[in-house]
């Protein structure tokens, strides 16, 4: 257990070695978002009745940065340790996969949440947003995190430059969080692209994460509960069978 | 009495390189022993599997009884490797490097070995400096202050003295001797065969993935009647003798 804390802490204190650059940069261009957004769409989006534009939009930028983060944490770290050859030392010790798996994957979970509280604490400064429904959103902060750390595990483990590592950000991360409904709500598009939505595990994320400010959401929170559960766990048993093999991390 | 290193059959191919052929290997208790070989002969491949930094293809290898494969936590637990490589953590102090490690390794309460470690390797003042502001001589002694901290009964060293200056060396063969005494078992690669033949007990010398030379270090000078350990290996490289295993 000490072996697994240990390596959860210096992931956390990885991060918060640079918090410039971790915490205070994602907030600031999630707040440009926000500023930009708030303004532009307030008179075009169409969202839910009684909302207003920077209410639905909060939630989901909130989720999108914390996502992103989630991500970044795991597969950067993992990625410059392979890169320079200093993971070596983690892999010399006795620590399992499981143990190995948590501890990064758990990190991402405390960076992800942390930039997520301070985007919503600053966003609630400028603008009143309500939190109807606390569970579902601690519930979704967790998953969701849980979710994007896992991912950025298995990408951290694949990749071995970091133009691979560039690739999985631009060309499946970035594009997950945008066409996620973070601006707007699936049901003002058009059915084709509502339908591919509905393959978008962030979607369930960010729409589920959403109802527990506005009490209001595209699907209902438990189908969102469903398939984010289920994409966490298929993701986690992926990741923890390759870290179990060794897979591009033990030659 | 179990030994510290037993290696059996193992045998470990990178795509079309043979890099391990079926090599046999068992290294006593208490034994401070050389790996030698000219470059590409294995030597860190060898390690790498007893680290489980790789898979071998066949064959068992046990640390202290323990199976690197089935028991690996134990066996790692037993080991404590310095790698080749100059490798290190930027984010953070050398201290905090070693806390942290001695953290994987589930230790706590660690202080006064640190100490000791730091000390020995002439590293108490730069405790507090981060790893980046380290000069190579410097980095290198935190390398093996990493593999020590968990006071491994087996400690490897691959060519821990690449890049070093003579007093550091002197200080690091003082201190490695001194574990020796107190019982830890040493496996040494070098390239400073002077070194080797100063140190080290026994030898086995890998040539193209196999064992060709496996002795006390006093009989492999016997067998070719020279005087020098490198002239040893010189001799060996040419014709390639296979040495029987004593």
């Amino acid at each position: 257990m000490r072996g697994f804390l240990t390596l959860f802490f210096k992931e956390v204190l990885r991060f918060w070695k640079v918090s410039l650059q971790t915490v205070l940069a994602p907030l600031i261009s999630t707040l440009l978002y926000l500023l930009v957004f708030s303004h532009v769409m307030a008179d075009h989006a169409d969202v839910y009745p009684g909302v207003s534009y920077a209410a639905f939009l909060i939630p989901g930028l909130a989720m999108m940065s914390m996502l992103q983060n989630a991500f970044a944490n795991s597969s950067s770290s993992l990625v410059q340790s392979k890169v320079t050859g200093n993971l070596v030392f983690v892999l010399l010790t006795p620590l399992s996969h499981w143990e190995f798996y948590w501890a990064y994957v758990l990190a991402s979970v405390v960076r992800g949440v942390l930039v997520g509280s301070v985007v919503l604490l600053t966003a609630w400064f400028f603008f009143a947003i309500p939190a109807r429904e606390p569970l579902w959103i601690v519930v979704f902060a967790l998953l969701a995190t849980i979710l994007s750390g896992s991912l950025g595990v298995l990408a951290g483990i694949w990749a071995e430059k970091f133009d691979q590592m560039a690739a999985w950000q631009n060309f499946i991360v970035l594009p997950l969080t945008f066409l996620s409904g973070a601006f707007y709500s699936i049901h003002s598009l058009p059915s084709f692209w509502n339908t591919l939505s509905r393959f978008n595990p962030f979607f369930y994320v960010i729409d589920g994460f959403r109802y527990g400010f506005l009490g209001s959401s595209d699907v209902s929170p438990w189908e969102s509960l469903l398939i984010v559960g289920s994409a966490c766990l298929a993701l986690s048993w992926t990741t923890l069978a390759l870290l179990r093999s060794g897979w591009r991390l033990r030659t | 009495m179990t030994a510290a290193i037993e290696i059996h059959g193992a045998d470990k191919r990178f795509g079309t390189v043979h890099a391990l052929k079926s090599v046999d290997l068992t290294v006593e208790a208490g034994d401070f022993f050389a790996l030698l070989g000219p470059n590409g002969a294995g030597k860190t491949t060898l390690i790498n599997l007893l680290a489980g930094l790789s898979v071998p293809d066949a064959g068992t290898l046990k640390v202290m009884g323990f199976d690197v494969v089935r028991d690996y936590q134990k066996a790692r637990r037993n080991l404590g490797v310095v790698p080749q490589e100059l490798v290190f953590d930027p984010f953070f102090t050398v201290r905090e490097t070693l806390e942290i490690q001695s953290g994987y390794f589930g230790l706590k309460n660690n202080d006064d070995w640190i100490d000791d470690i730091l000390d020995n390797l002439q590293l108490a003042d730069k405790a507090h400096a981060n790893m980046r502001t380290l000069s190579g001589g410097m980095k290198r002694r935190v390398l093996i202050a990493q593999a020590l901290v968990h006071r491994p009964p087996v400690i490897v060293l691959d060519e821990p003295t690449a890049g070093v200056d003579v007093e550091l060396r002197q200080s690091l063969w003082k201190f490695i001797q001194r574990l020796n005494r107190e019982g830890h078992t040493i496996l040494l690669t070098t390239h400073y065969l002077e070194e080797a033949e100063a140190l080290c007990r026994r030898v086995a010398i890998l040539k193209q993935g196999q064992i060709v030379a496996h002795d006390t270090t006093q009989n492999l000078l016997r067998s070719r009647d020279l005087s020098r350990l490198e002239d040893v290996f010189v001799a060996i490289m040419q014709d390639g003798g296979l040495e029987a295993e004593s």
